[in-house]
Parts: structure tokens; sequence; C-alpha cells
């Protein structure tokens, strides 16, 4: 062990590649023979794919091959799975229509962009013109895109096998009677009809793959921007082409960010993987934004029906929620989960609710699949939390800050003190709620700001504070838990640390970064707890043949879980090493310690070092009896828990009276997430989930009209955060130590996405109120146009 | 099929192209210089800008022909003699980068800008970069990394 | 995203230009509209005609009374400009406002009148300035008033064969006073209303809109309005903006709303222009 690295704002050493050019994303990458694909896609959101000629698109020059739905129907492959499943209340199982690779004829195409044929070329340019000359005949239907009218009677079905087009209903919580009565017995309640909108994800790479075949080794490999080769390799083998996995590798090269969007199993992917095969040359597909918009798994997209009810003191007696989540028209991999156990879960939040209940009807529409976007599901219910309580405090005149504190759940370290069991079935793991609003406050300067506000009102100039609190389960999660609620696959990781003969360590993780940083964090790690430089530490990850399993990276869950498997691996590393070490240093492993990289026997200063004891077990000449040559361990780490980061966000906004535009002046976040190993990544990752989450907020929201259209699908029309719609953060730490990993960590990547939300719309409220505009809500996302229309009410 | 002679990062290249061709593609495709990215197809995003006879352009937008008889800088050719752009070290000091996508787009773009303004206010940096999306960072600390490029070329640090 | 295929020429002189135009040809110029258009095959020209590198094309020069812009002269050059800053400083604030740095770089002032988006910058502001469009065709050239110069949704009054070469403008009187106004769409950073306003000497106004119509116009019930230029004939200026006409409607802005902005605007043109 050392402490050089730990802690440490270490400069990331991936960047070399990045800033040079040198990045390798799979789009970069060219095979010998690589033929190109294309897609035939509908124009419209829900049609009969009545009939379907190539015959044109054949005889274009540089055209390999053209598969439609009916030649994938032909092989039995059925189609992409769920890898998650939620039943009905009354135990009926979910329905999980399936999502087919190419829409067949005689069948329905979904959402726009549903593919019915691909054509591969040789090149993109000649798949792209033999595309366009397949003539598909269409049967247009009507479409439903609205989750809360699909589920009314006479509805359009997306599937004929999902009446009501419910894909489930679920509930959790305290019996609804008893929510019923203590919403009844209330003093106040405060009710808010809402929509979390539909978001985008928009990682800047567009989806790439290139499948590979060999027909020598009958081995497939498949090149993918995802952010969990091995879960796809698992998918793709066992549920949707049926080749075994030790055929199929899967290489996740450089991923050009994600934010949920690549976790899934695409149809795309395994098209590619299974036609290389029919042609005998490698494929690539890489689709463009256009095609991003409409087929990447979007966001959010709840309609939600919220009460919270109050005793005469403000304290919160009961939640009572019924929402509306729009699964699109097929089951995407985390689909499920998202508005379920990634929402309904955290509706404790900070407090102290003694009845909770959520209803929920998860509903098919002609829209793309949603899953989960940064944050997945927490948002949602964060920002249903922080716009009840702070419209409650303004309908009750109390001040918004002292209601949410006193209705806090006390501080706990979850060691002397026991975890928090909540109504809505988690048990967090350690907090300190007021720690992180009484710093965030003290940044702020409170007192100073509404002076100024009273100020600007005065002169006419509408200024407000937002406040938001959060807290988010993430480091996802203990198998058992998530196998009881529906999960298909454990959510452990795995890590293989190879200690080589010259001492250098490589690391080989299932964890997968896609703009995280592993390469130094997991390293800083490796490199203190062998008291080893971090140059001598190699971290590979993103290939399935060269690290054993991985569950890859979302859910923040890379360092609470990969970390842990990782110091999993270092400790039976060091525990080897302290037996070759004694026999070396002829002592017991008792008398020996190991510090700043060598083994010193106690109270002397005989020592030998890291590197020396490596050599040792790969020339195991003088070696300890019945023990095995080598220094390299594998792990898996299944959590006992989630991890709970938590914090308080606060926003100072600025709405132009005249136009309603609103101008972000000041945005202030405290994070609690735990453990930090590199501050400089943990604010990194802060500061890009706060632009997402104030993106959602203020500028950001997919808009399909009534027949399925999306009609934003660009970035000319698909407003999101530039440089210039921005500030500068204001960042805070607090450091309550996760009890349950080895490492102390909880998690940072979607936090900032998670508080930021409600903070922002709550400051806008807030300026309004300021202003004599008794506002109650402002759907999102908040438009100029939106915010003005509510001033003239 | 058209000829076109561009001297890329100071080496000339004669190549015959389809006019269609985009100078991105014909960068990534024909030249192996994959550090230009695509991420869009609205001229928009800016993952694609380059340097072409001294001017940052988003090559998406451009055709291939268009740069006959250009010269052109691509992220590859930004270091001179195995030195890094003030620019590379400032996003590699300050964070400015996490997945690395827009990286290069946004390095290109802020070089030019400090070429124009080298002594830049935030709000300038920030107005400068209103071409370049980043969905990683939220800017926060790109604008940094262009302030300590900026600060760098100015006090001779680097240069 | 690639285009349909076609042919590329790349004149030296605008008669060169004018031989390459036939029928199934477009002119390229900055490209940024165009371009991204070809790619999601939304047009299918047989051949470009590159017309920016023309020499006789580019450029802004003073000739006598009038301030002449080629056609080809980008953003980045006329915001650049100590002529243009000197006599139309509207232009230099207005082009700073237009997309980003590396479509000022690439984008021309031709190009984007010739394509009359409706939410483009410069339709506005050559409308207030009183340009002259001068165009040219195999059969010669003439010149079109700005104000007659866009007719509709993406259209204006060139014809088939002709290449706008400059436009031209009257150096302002001293003491003339102008501005170009925006709010900018979010997310293609186009104008949801654009108001450029001229205020001459003698207190009469030019005033023209974009963003706010199918296309971009003068509006004299404004410019009659404004009277005095105390507040409460700006106000009332104001109030006229866009009277009886039809307003361009999408999801960042309703009719009523965009009206609404273009009076904001109006009024905020007007009153940094009024003393």
């Amino acid at each position: 062990m050392s402490n050089k690295y730990i802690g440490q704002s270490v400069k990331r050493i991936e960047d070399k590649r990045f800033i040079t050019g040198k990045g390798r994303y799979t789009d970069d990458i060219k095979l010998l023979g690589m033929t190109h694909a294309a897609f035939v896609r509908s124009p419209y959101a829900h049609a009969i794919v009545v009939s379907i000629d190539t015959s044109a698109a054949q005889d274009m020059p540089g055209v390999m091959a053209i598969f439609t739905g009916d030649d994938i129907k032909a092989t039995g492959i059925v189609g992409v799975p769920t890898g998650w499943q939620v039943n009905f209340k009354n135990g009926d199982t979910m329905k999980e229509p399936p999502h087919p690779l190419l829409v067949a004829t005689g069948s329905t195409v979904k959402h726009i962009g549903d593919p019915v044929a691909v054509i591969i070329a040789e090149s993109y340019a000649a798949a792209v013109d033999a595309a366009e000359m397949v003539e598909v005949e269409w049967e247009d239907l009507p479409a439903v895109t609205d989750p809360m009218k699909a589920t009314q009677e006479g509805a359009t079905l997306v599937h004929e096998d999902a009446p009501g087009n419910l894909a489930f209903d679920w509930e959790l919580g305290n019996p609804l009677s008893e929510v019923d009565q203590a919403i009844s017995e209330s003093a106040h309640v405060t009710s808010l009809e809402f929509v979390n909108q539909r978001l985008v994800p928009n990682a800047i790479e567009p989806r790439a793959y290139i499948g590979q075949y060999d027909e020598v080794s009958d081995k497939y490999t498949l090149y993918t921007s995802t952010q969990n080769p091995h879960l796809i390799r698992l998918l793709m083998c066992a549920f949707v082409l049926g080749i075994p996995e030790h055929k199929v590798r899967v290489l996740g090269p450089d991923v050009g960010g994600g934010f949920g969007s690549k976790i899934y199993h695409y149809t795309e992917e395994a098209l590619v993987t299974w036609a290389s095969k029919q042609i005998n040359r490698p494929i690539k597909w890489t689709e463009t934004r256009s095609e991003a918009f409409q087929l990447d798994a979007h966001g959010r997209d709840h309609v939600t029906k919220a009460e919270m009810g109050f005793d005469a003191d403000g304290n919160i007696k009961a939640l009572r929620i019924k929402t509306f989540a729009n699964l699109g028209a097929y089951l995407s991999t985390f689909a499920p989960a998202v508005p379920t156990y990634l929402h309904g879960t955290l509706l404790q939040g900070l407090y102290t609710t003694p009845k909770i209940h959520i209803d929920l009807q998860a509903v098919f529409t002609h829209t793309v699949a949603v899953d989960a976007y940064r944050g997945a599901g927490r948002p949602e219910a964060t920002y249903l939390l922080e716009r009840l309580v702070d419209l409650a405090a303004l309908e009750m005149g109390k001040d918004p800050i002292q209601l949410r504190k006193q209705n806090f759940i006390p501080a706990f370290d979850g060691v002397d003190q026991p975890g928090y069991q909540t109504q809505v079935a988690l048990q967090y793991d350690s907090g300190n709620y007021h720690g992180v609003v009484d710093k965030a406050m003290e940044m702020l300067g409170y007192e100073e700001f509404r002076r100024m506000q009273k100020e600007a009102s005065q002169n006419g100039k509408l200024l407000g504070v937002g406040f938001s609190t959060y807290i988010e389960a993430c480091g996802i999660a203990p198998s058992a838990v998530v196998g009881a609620l529906g999960a298909r696959a454990g959510l452990y990781e795995s890590a293989q640390v190879r200690v080589q003969p010259t001492g250098k360590v490589s690391v080989y993780s299932g964890s997968h970064s896609h703009g995280q940083g592993h390469e130094t964090t997991f390293a800083q790690i490796v490199a203190d707890k062998f008291g080893i430089p971090m140059e001598d530490v190699d971290i590979i990850h993103g290939d399935s043949d060269a690290v054993a399993f991985g569950m890859g990276t979302y859910g923040s869950r890379s360092l609470a879980v990969g970390g842990s498997a990782i110091v999993k691996s270092i400790d039976k590393v060091l525990e080897k090493g302290a037996k070759i070490a004694a026999h070396k240093l002829e002592c017991s492993e008792d008398d020996l310690e190991f510090d700043e990289g060598k083994w010193t026997v106690k109270g002397t200063d005989k020592s030998i070092s890291f590197g020396d004891v490596a050599l040792t077990a790969y020339v195991p000449h003088v070696y300890p009896q019945g023990l095995e040559p080598g220094l390299d361990f594998a792990s898996f780490y299944d959590p006992t828990n989630f991890t709970y980061p938590f914090g308080c966000h606060i926003a100072v906004v600025e709405v132009d009276k005249e136009t309603g535009k609103v101008k972000l002046n000041r945005f202030i976040a405290v994070d609690d997430v735990g453990n930090v190993i590199n501050p400089m990544i943990v604010d990194g990752q802060i500061h890009g989930g706060l632009a997402q989450g104030i993106g959602q907020a203020l500028l950001e929201g997919a808009i399909y009209d009534e027949n399925g259209q999306l009609i934003n699908a660009s970035y000319m029309d698909y407003a999101m955060p530039r440089a210039d719609d921005l500030p500068m953060f204001e960042l805070g730490r607090q450091e309550t130590p996760c009890p349950h990993n080895p490492l102390g960590v909880k998690g940072a990547g979607e936090a900032g996405c998670i508080g930021s939300t409600p903070a922002v719309v709550n400051a806008v409220i807030d300026a309004l109120w300021s202003g004599g505009h008794k506002v109650k809500d402002i759907m999102m996302p908040l438009t100029p146009e939106r915010v003005w229309t509510a001033m003239q009410q | 099929m058209a000829q076109i002679t561009v001297k890329v990062n100071g080496k000339e290249h004669t190549s015959e192209v389809e006019p269609r061709l985009l100078l991105s593609h014909y960068l990534r495709d024909v030249l192996n210089l994959t550090g230009t990215h695509i991420g869009c197809d609205t001229s928009s995003c800016g993952s694609c800008t380059i340097h072409m006879d001294g001017m940052a352009v988003k090559s998406c937008s451009i055709l291939a022909v268009q740069a006959d008889g250009s010269e052109v800088t691509t992220i590859e050719g930004l270091a001179t003699n195995g030195q890094l752009h003030p620019v590379q070290e400032g996003f590699k000091e300050c964070h400015g980068l996490q997945c690395g996508f827009c990286t290069t787009g946004m390095i290109m773009s802020a070089a030019d800008f400090l070429n124009q303004n080298p002594d830049p206010t935030e709000a300038e940096i920030r107005h400068a970069l209103e071409g370049n999306f980043c969905r990683c960072t939220g800017y926060h600390n790109i604008v940094r990394s262009v302030q300590w490029a900026a600060n760098a070329m100015s006090e001779g640090v680097i240069e | 995203m690639i285009s349909y295929a076609f042919d590329y020429a790349r004149p030296t002189t605008v008669e060169d230009a004018l031989a390459q135009l036939d029928d199934d040809a477009k002119l390229l110029a900055g490209g940024h509209s165009l371009i991204p258009a070809l790619k999601l095959r939304l047009s299918a020209p047989a051949k470009l005609v590159d017309i920016a590198r023309i020499p006789a094309l580019k450029g802004i020069r003073q000739d006598g009374n009038e301030l002449v812009i080629g056609a080809a002269t980008t953003h980045k050059e006329i915001l650049s400009s100590d002529l243009i800053k000197e006599h139309l400083p509207m232009f230099a604030e207005g082009a700073a406002l237009i997309g980003d740095p590396m479509i000022r770089y690439k984008g021309t002032i031709g190009g984007s009148i010739a394509h009359a988006d409706p939410s483009a910058d410069w339709p506005a502001m050559v409308i207030a300035a009183e340009g002259t469009v001068v165009v040219q065709s195999k059969s010669g050239t003439r010149s079109i008033a700005a104000d007659d110069f866009f007719t509709g949704f993406y259209m204006t009054a060139l014809e088939e064969g002709e290449i706008i070469t400059e436009i031209r403008f009257p150096v302002p009187a001293e003491g003339t006073r102008m501005t170009y106004q925006k709010f900018t769409q979010p997310a293609s950073r186009f104008a949801i209303v654009g108001c450029a306003a001229v205020r001459k000497p003698d207190g009469s106004a030019r005033v023209a809109f974009t963003g706010v119509s199918d296309a971009a116009f003068r509006d004299t019930g404004v410019e009659e309005a404004v009277g005095d230029w105390s507040t409460a004939a700006i106000e009332a200026a104001a109030a006229k903006t866009a009277e009886g006409m039809e307003l361009n409607v999408d999801h960042f802005a309703s009719e009523a709303y965009r009206h609404h902005l273009a009076r904001v605007y109006c009024k905020r043109a007007l009153v940094a222009i009024s003393e």
C-alpha cells in the first residue's frame, strides 16, 4: 500500500490518444474485405408491410446481398429480448412481444425507422444508393404515441396480444388504503400532474458495428460501440442468434459516450453479425445522426399524478403516485426495470415519509423504445419529490430548505448506526443529508440572495433560486436482489489482476469505459495497493476474449462494483505474494507487513520487493512447497447492497420578463458520492451530469406528433446545451464512505443529472413568484414560450 | 471522378474522388486520418472540425473536391515537431475531455479561436465554442482548458 | 449520409459559371445549407457549380456612394471588415450571430439570400439597409431591390440561370443608426425572430424582420408609426409589427408567441437606435 495516487487528481492516461486523434472508435476500424450496410426503414410509425420488391436494388452496382424481414423470419430468428421481467400486479407474465431484426411482410412496423430490409454493398455509398431502390408497399395505420391515450378504451394496439397497450402494471410501497387514509387525514395536500418528458441521449458518437465471420475457426467477431461487450455477447448468442458464446468475440473499442443508450442490445448488432456469415465478408454499419434520433433508446417519458400530504407542522405524512411510463414499441434491454425498480424504489427520497404508494402502468406506444438514460428512473423520482416539496413550501408559506430539513432522515453511517429501511424496498447504506444542504447553502449565501432577489424584483427583474436534494441507488447491484426483482442476469462484476514476471500489472476489467477514465482511476487503485508506479499498470477492457466476463458500465457502477472486483483480486495477489515473500525471507507470513511496494519483516530492515516476489512466482526455484507458480487472480464481486449517493443542488436563474427566456446564472452542486479516488474525474462526471439535467429542464425534449413522426429528429430542431448556455459550475463535496464495499465508494456518473433538473425548474418558479406570478408548474423543457405563457396567466 | 490535390498535415496527396465525397470521409476513409470524427449530418455538432487554409471549418459540410488546392490540418497534424499544441495540453491538464469523441473538433475550433483572440474572456470562449457539441463535460473543463492554453501561449510556457 | 452522385465544376469567372449553369445544375457557395440538404437527399442536382472562389464575387468595397459586397463574401469577412464596421455596423453585429465560427468562415451573404431560409439573418439586414441585389445571367445583368427580392418560403425573385454577383447598399448618411436584434432558436441558432432597424438622420426608419413569416419582409407599418422616436411612439410602432400577417409556427414558437417576440424585438431594436 502507498498513498501516492488514491485521492489525487491524476491526469488521465487515456487522454494522450484522444487529444492527438489516435482514439480508436468502431467507425475508425477498417477490416480487409469490409462491406457496408444500409437499412430500408419505415417512414411510418405504424403500417403493414404489404410487400417488398428488392429487384431494382439487387441490380445496383456494388450490391452484395439484400436481406428482408422474410429472410430473417425463415431462419427462425425471432428478435432481440429484454433483460428484465416485471410481472403484472395479478401475477400474470409481462407482455413481451418479439422485437424482430427486420419486420417481415404481413407484419407491422411499430415506430419511425423500424427496418424492413438491409442492403450490403462494397461501399457505403453503394449501399445507400441501393437502399433507395427497394420498393416497399405500406398500408399506413393510425398510431398512438401518448402513454395515457394508449391505455384508453379503443386505442390502437401496438401489439395485438397486449390489450390496453399494457406491458405490465405494477405497484410498490405501503398498502394503498393506508396511503389513501394518510392523505385524507393530511392538513395540507400538494398535488401536481406533470410530464417528465422524453429525452434523446445523443452520445456524440453514433452507434457503429462491424460483424466479421471467420470460416476456418467458425468464429464471429463483433466490434460494437457498447457500454457492455459481454452482456451483448450473452444476449446475442443465447437469446437471438443461438450461437455458442465461445464462438463469438465481442470487442468494444473506444466508445464516444453512451449515457445509457449504448447499454442495450440493438437489432443491428445481431444483424451484421449474422449477415457476415451469410456473405462471408465483414460488414460495417454506422448510424447517421438522423437514425440515432429515431433509433437509439430514448429516456424518461413519464406522465405522473403525484400527491404529498403534510400535517399542520409541515411533516410529510404520505405520498401517492400514479404514473404512466411510455416504454415505446418494443421492450429494450433494461426498459421494464427503469420506471419500477429504478424509480418506484427511490420515492422515499431523503424524507421520513411514513406512507408511500406508487401505481404504475407500463405502456406500449408507436415510438422508439424508452430505456435507461443517465440517471434512469432516479431523475424522475427526484423530480417528482423535489417539485412537490418545493411547491408545498410555496403553498404553505414555508421556507423550502427548512421544510426539507425538518423531514430529512437523520444522519447514519451504516456501521455503528444501521442502514435506513425505506417504505419502498431499499435500505440506504449511509447518509448525512443535512451536511450537503448546509454546505450548499453556505456556498449560495442564502440571505444575500434573498436580499438581491427583493432588490431585483423592485427593479422589475425576476431572479429565482431553486433547490433540490436527491438520493440515488447505484452501484447496481446485488444479484440476488435484482434477480428477485426480475433481472435475467446477475449484476456483479469481474476483474483479473495479472502480475507479470517483471512486476508490471495487467488488469482485465469487465467494466467498460465510454468516457469515465477507468484506465486512470483503476490504475490509481492498483498502483497504490501494490506500491508501484501507475506506469506499471495497464487496464484492459472491452474484449470478451481477453476479459473473463463483465456486466459493463452503467448505473454508476464501475468503481463501486468493478473497482471492488479489482480490489478482491489485488487482495488475493497480496495474500499469495506474502506466502512467497515469507518463504524468501524465511519468516512467517504473520511477521510481514506490506508497504510501499515491499514486504518487510516487522521490526527489521529485511524486505523483498513486489517485483522480486512477482519474478519468484514465475521462476519458482526457491518457492513454498505446494504453492502454484504464477501471480494472477480473477475475482467476481457481487455487492451486498446498492450504494446511495446523495446531494443538494441549487440553481440561480434570471427570467427575461418580456420573452420568458431563462438565464442560468449560477449552479451549485454539493454531492456526496462516498470516497473519491480521483477528484478531477469525479468533478468531470458531475459537470457532465449537470449539463444533461439542466438540458432537460430548459432545452431538451423529443416531440412525436400524433402520427408518430419524430418532428425534432436533428440538431437543427432538438435543442441541447452548448457552451454558452451554461455557467461555470460551483461544486462542493462531502464524503460519507459506503460501508459495504472495500473502497467506500458510491458512484458519481449520474448524480449531476439526477439533482439538477428540479433545481432549475424550482428556480424558475421561484423567480416568477418573486414577480407575483403564482405559477404552480411549467412543463419541461421550460422554453421561453412556456415561461412567458405562464406569466400571462 | 475528379482528381484533387490536397496538402494535408504538410503532405501533398493526389486522389481520384467522386464529387459527392465529403472532405470528412476523404480524410477518414482515403487518408486514414480517423481523428476527424463525424457526429451529425446537419453541420451542427462540430466533431469534424479541421483547419482548411488557416480557418476552422466543418469538414462534413465541405466536399473533397472543394478542398482541391487547399492546405488542410487535422488533429493528427496539430502538434509540431512532437510538441503538442497548447490547446491539446490544456485539454489534458484541465480534464477537458471524457469520451474523446467531440474532443478533436473541439480542440481544432479552440486553436483557431485563440489565434484570433489570444486573451479571451470566459464568455468569449463559450461563444466561440457554440459550434461544437460536447455531451460529457458540461463544457466547464473545456472552458478551463482553453483558458489554460491561452495563458500558456501568452506566458510562452509552450511554444 | 451521402448525397446522390453529381458532377462538379469550379469555374474561375462569372461567365464560366454561367456557361456551366444548365438546367439541372445548382450553384455552390459556402455550401452549409446546400451540402447538408444534399446529404439528406432532399435535393438531387446533376451538377454543382462552385462559385465560392471566383475573385469577381468576393470582397467589400466602396463604389462612390455605395458599399458593394461581393456575393461570395463570407460572414466572417463581413464581420471583420473595417468598411462594414464604419458604415454598416449592423452587418458586423448581425454576422457575428450567424451559425457558429466555422459556419461564418464558409457561409456567404449571396448564398444566404439566394437560399432565402425564412429564418436566416441576412435577409432582414439586407432589406433594412436598402440593399440592391445585382444578378447576372447569360443575357446580361439586372438589379433587384431587396424589398422585392424575398418572395416567399425559400423563394426569391431570382430566375433560372441567374447568379447573384453583388449586393449594393447606399452609404448611410452620417448620423444614421442601425442594429440587428435576434432571438435565437436554441438548436439551429437561426432566428426565431430577427429585427433589423435603421434610423436615418431625418428621423425616418427602415425596419425589416426575419423568422417571423414565410419570408423576410420590410414592415412599413412600424416605420410609419415610429414618429418622434419617443418611448410612447416606439411602443406604438412595435405594437404594429407584422400586423395582419400570417406568421410562422413551430415547436419553438406558436403564432401568438412569435408575434409577441417580434414586437419585443422590434421595440428593443428601435430603443437601441433611438438616441
